[in-house]
């Protein structure tokens, strides 16, 4: 039987032991591969170590701003001419940053979190046996495969990659005479994104048309995971905003290379008044933010999945209030399209607008809140195993609190006067979006390394590397806020050419110390993830007691998942602890009929009336 | 040699510590914990919850008492000591919901950490407490919202008719400053007359531009309202003013603006500050190229009447650069040698 004719899965409770032995070639089975699992260890492998390069240039620019009077000549090996006289070349720190926002955002946050576990969890969660198309799943990550090696070609070339900020906004962006990085990295930074965005498109489509078609059978909506839901809606809100996004590239592109005017107007550069007139860069910044903010929430939402999974797992709870959770997720969806301008306050935007984008933004805050409030509520007279999951999973709640209510302050239009575009917006959104993400993302590597690779990840190293990590991205990114207050604008060289700005040097020099530790200590993870995969102690079916289909597997699941047919589903996915169970645990496949002794009222009157109709 | 050294001791080292993981791992096979769902580690897991919890908030107590002396520069403007105090009421609604919520949260992984013959409370929802903290919320940031909303309508509100004018022009990489002269008007300007004397582009056919003059500094009189006009003549910038409170993007292709009223002359703000030598200063904060972090300029306050004597004394740039009379039009010759020569008449005239 070929692939495609497995991956369509209409016979998905057909038995496929037959199939079982068929050994594909190597280049099917782990290059060009139609397997999600497999797709999804791809994103995984890939995201790491984008987030080892992203992590290791934040490294080199904190030794700038740490250390403003350090020789970095022993640098040169690695940067070659960026290093002059043993500095940095101002230049290339705004290389450095915009490389380091740019592939944080989009190739660590974005394909790695949500390419990883949308693509491991979602057949496995909804009990499918695969993607809806395993070829579209297989050319997404190809499609983000060369997005990346453009975009790390990007990095070698002699006038430096994309320099104008990780939001690229013209003009910088479209004129190689304002600075290097314009030239052919922006053009490099352009493709790639525009190929990112295939890949991004083709991966939600997929992830939304398994969610809908492929759940198995009881497998209602209201029985779905949280971690579904939210890769769900966070595919909703991919391909409903990253075409904006391949369209301001696009009309960037034609600024850049065929002497439109969308974004230009007025400009003298270089010596010479330009012929564009009438485009605004306001529209540029628009079109950006439109995909900018719900951006945020793509990174954010599949983390925030993955921690209410791990939360009421290891807590031996449910999950509180699992339908208000499916509630802020969509609410917060919706309204991360209504929000974009909050970024626009002082871009000259007309000031109504600023009114109304304020209240917008403030009311996101509520659904947020209230998802903060339910994972409290969830640990709250719990059982709670702390697993390496579930100390990231905590840590995801304290970051995802601390950075979200600073939100309130520079959402609040005259307030964001002042603090727009200093280090207090870096670290807002550095704990809330970038921190948060990435301990999502380690959590759920943590918790679901067993069921990907058959082994165990081994737990002490993983509480070392939470503690330490936990401290540092605190250590990092907490004292950024005096910094801000004070009034440091980011994407700065260097503050001392300025009286009002001469301050906290110590400060900045502690974060870069703590910045540098931090990123070490995730060499950590990288022994634990790499040893521990051919090392490590193997794995149970279901090592943490999970409810979920997806611990009904084998240890190495194959093909098509399951061995023998796909388990039908019979409750929802949090009965933990339930009274009068014998176990602290009820799989979504064990039916009502099964446990009469712990079923609630509703649940003996269905399973009275499943029995009767059988 | 010395890298020899670093190489081989690290390589040592993390032979070590390789070594120790092994040890390690093999014990807790050996004692068999890997068999119980928890072993020793749960409970310190549990007990390093609120103590990170109390050592963060103390080293962030003693901290912030330290370093409370840098923290917002001393407003210097009419709408900064409005945003100044609403910075710090919300600041200190903020810090009460971080501190009742991480309290709630590194405590009861403590309080409920696993024992064996426990069982979690089932408890999957409770409509009143969703309902409570859903709705106190969103009366708290209503509440929030309406305060912040009417500060911003009243700094965004259109300028006093009586505001002192000048217009800044960002490039790469500084700033060039233009204020309307005696006429109080600034002379229009296209960007293709720009060049390296007449850098943000006058156009010497308006009368309006023969008495416009380019200082080096911004001056600005304390207690009177001033109006920026903010341009941008090849990428972005944005003028930043951090004691006023005040920042606007410089946008080629659309003029921007910002006012607000000072209320400290740069004498008075070093006595404030107790730094004798006290500047206001000006930085750009949207990325602008290579010296973005060098786009510093000055600004100075003065007493009403130092102001106008201070204006009164600067040359008109027709004046200084009499090249560009070639640039007026022969019926205005007369006008533009007079207007631009001119200092007798009072700025108070306008």
């Amino acid at each position: 039987m070929s692939i495609s004719t497995l991956a369509q899965v209409a016979d998905a409770h057909v038995d496929h032991d037959e199939h079982e032995h068929e050994e594909l070639p190597f280049i099917r089975k782990y290059i060009f591969s139609e397997d999600h699992k497999t797709i999804a260890k791809q994103f995984l492998i890939s995201g790491l170590i984008w987030a080892v390069l992203g992590g290791g240039m934040s490294v080199i620019f904190r030794l700038q701003l740490g250390f403003p009077g350090a020789n970095l000549e022993w640098l040169k090996p690695i940067l070659g001419t960026w290093i002059q006289n043993g500095k940095i070349d101002p230049e290339f720190y705004l290389a450095l940053v915009t490389m380091h926002g740019t592939i944080m955002v989009f190739f660590v946050l974005t394909a790695g979190l949500s390419g990883t576990f949308s693509n491991f969890l979602i057949p496995l969660q909804i009990g499918a046996r695969d993607m809806a198309s395993g070829f579209l799943n297989m050319l997404s990550y190809w499609f983000f495969f060369v997005s990346s090696m453009l975009m790390f070609v990007s990095l070698f070339i002699e006038t430096g990659p994309a320099a104008g900020g990780w939001v690229i906004y013209p003009p910088l962006s479209a004129l190689p005479q304002a600075i290097k990085g314009s030239g052919l990295g922006m053009t490099l930074w352009l493709c790639s994104m525009a190929i990112f965005i295939v890949s991004s498109l083709l991966g939600s489509i997929n992830y939304i048309t398994t969610v809908i078609n492929l759940r198995t059978k009881g497998m209602a909506f209201t029985r779905l995971p949280l971690t579904i839901w939210a890769f769900f809606i966070t595919a909703v809100i991919g391909v409903l905003s990253f075409p904006v996004l391949f369209s301001a590239a696009l009309l960037l592109i034609f600024d850049r290379s065929f002497g439109t005017s969308f974004y230009l107007s007025e400009i003298y550069i270089g010596g010479e008044a330009l012929h564009n007139v009438g485009g605004s860069p306001l529209l540029f910044q628009h079109l950006f933010w439109f995909l900018g903010h719900p951006e945020v929430y793509i990174v954010l939402l599949p983390a925030l999945g993955i921690t209410s999974e791990i939360i009421a797992t290891n807590s031996r709870k449910p999950i509180f209030g699992y339908r208000a959770m499916i509630g802020s997720i969509l609410g917060i969806a919706f309204l991360s399209f209504i929000v974009w301008a909050h970024h626009m306050f002082v871009t000259g935007m007309n000031p109504f607008l600023g009114s109304v984008f304020m209240f917008l933004t403030l009311i996101i805050a509520v659904p947020s809140a209230v998802k903060a409030f339910n994972y409290i509520a969830t640990m709250w007279r719990g059982n709670i195993v702390f697993t390496p999951a579930m100390l990231f999973s905590i840590g995801l709640v304290s970051l995802f609190i601390s950075g979200g209510l600073t939100g309130i302050i520079l959402g609040n239009s005259a307030l964001d006067i002042q603090l727009h575009d200093t280090y207090y917006v870096v670290a807002h959104f550095h704990l809330v979006m970038g921190s948060a993400s990435f301990f999502g993302f380690m959590a759920g590597v943590y918790h679901w390394f067993p069921k990907m690779f058959g082994k165990m990840l081994d737990e002490r190293l993983g509480y070392i590397h939470f503690w330490l990590t936990f401290a540092g991205v605190y250590l990092v990114f907490f004292p950024m806020h005096y910094i801000g207050i004070a009034g440091f604008p980011r994407r700065y060289y260097s503050f001392t050419s300025y009286d009002a700005f001469s301050t906290f040097s110590d400060l900045n020099a502690f974060i870069s110390i703590a910045a540098i530790v931090t990123f070490a200590g995730q060499f950590i993870f990288g022994f634990n993830f790499f040893y521990s995969m051919f090392k490590g102690r193997r794995a149970t079916e279901n090592p943490w007691s999970s409810n979920t289909l997806e611990w009904t597997t084998p240890v190495n699941p194959g093909h098509g998942n399951w061995v023998g047919a796909v388990p039908e589903v019979h409750r929802w996915p949090y009965d933990y602890s339930k009274p009068g169970a014998a176990d602290d645990f009820i799989p979504q496949n064990v039916p009502l009929a099964a446990t009469p002794e712990s079923n609630l009222p509703h649940e003996e009157e269905e399973a009275k009336r499943l029995l009767a109709a059988v | 040699m010395n890298t020899i050294i670093i190489v081989g001791s690290s390589l040592l080292i993390l032979g070590i510590l390789f070594l120790l993981f092994r040890v390690q791992s093999l014990m807790s096979i050996l004692t068999g914990s890997t068999k119980k769902r928890v072993d020793g580690s749960n409970s310190i897991n549990a007990i390093l919850f609120p103590i990170f919890f109390i050592s963060g908030l103390v080293a962030v107590y003693f901290y912030s008492g330290y370093a409370s002396e840098f923290f917002l520069p001393k407003p210097a403007s009419e709408h900064g000591v409005v945003t100044d105090k609403l910075f710090w009421f919300i600041t200190w609604v903020i810090i009460v919901a971080f501190v009742l919520t991480n309290s709630m949260l590194f405590y009861f992984p403590y309080k409920y950490q696993y024992r064996a013959d426990r069982k979690a409370h089932f408890y999957p929802d409770n409509h009143k407490l969703e309902l409570i903290w859903t709705v106190i919320p969103a009366i708290v940031l209503t509440s929030l919202v309406f305060f912040g909303w009417r500060a911003w309508t009243d700094i965004t509100s259109p300028a006093p008719k009586d505001a002192v004018v000048l217009e800044i022009t960002g490039k790469q990489f500084n700033w060039i400053v233009r204020y309307p002269g005696k006429d109080g008007k600034l002379g229009s300007y296209n960007f293709k007359l720009i060049d390296a004397t007449n850098e943000v582009g006058m156009d010497f056919s308006d009368k309006s531009s023969f008495d416009d003059f380019l200082p080096r500094e911004i001056h600005i009189p304390k207690g009177k309202p001033v109006l920026f006009k903010i341009r941008a003549r090849d990428v972005l910038h944005s003028v930043f003013l951090p004691h006023f409170r005040q920042k606007m993007d410089a946008v080629p292709g659309m003029p921007t603006s910002f006012w607000f009223t000072p209320i400290y002359t740069t004498d008075e703000m070093k006595g404030i500050t107790n730094n004798p030598s006290f500047k206001y200063e000006l930085a750009c904060t949207e990325v602008c190229g290579k010296g973005h972090f060098g786009m510093k300029f000055l600004l100075v306050v003065d007493e009403p009447e130092d102001f106008d004597k201070w204006y009164e004394q600067q040359e008109a740039f027709l004046k200084k650069n009499p090249e560009y009379l070639t640039n007026v039009p022969s019926e205005l010759k007369e006008l533009a040698l007079g207007s631009s020569n001119n200092s007798q008449n009072k700025l108070s005239s306008f």
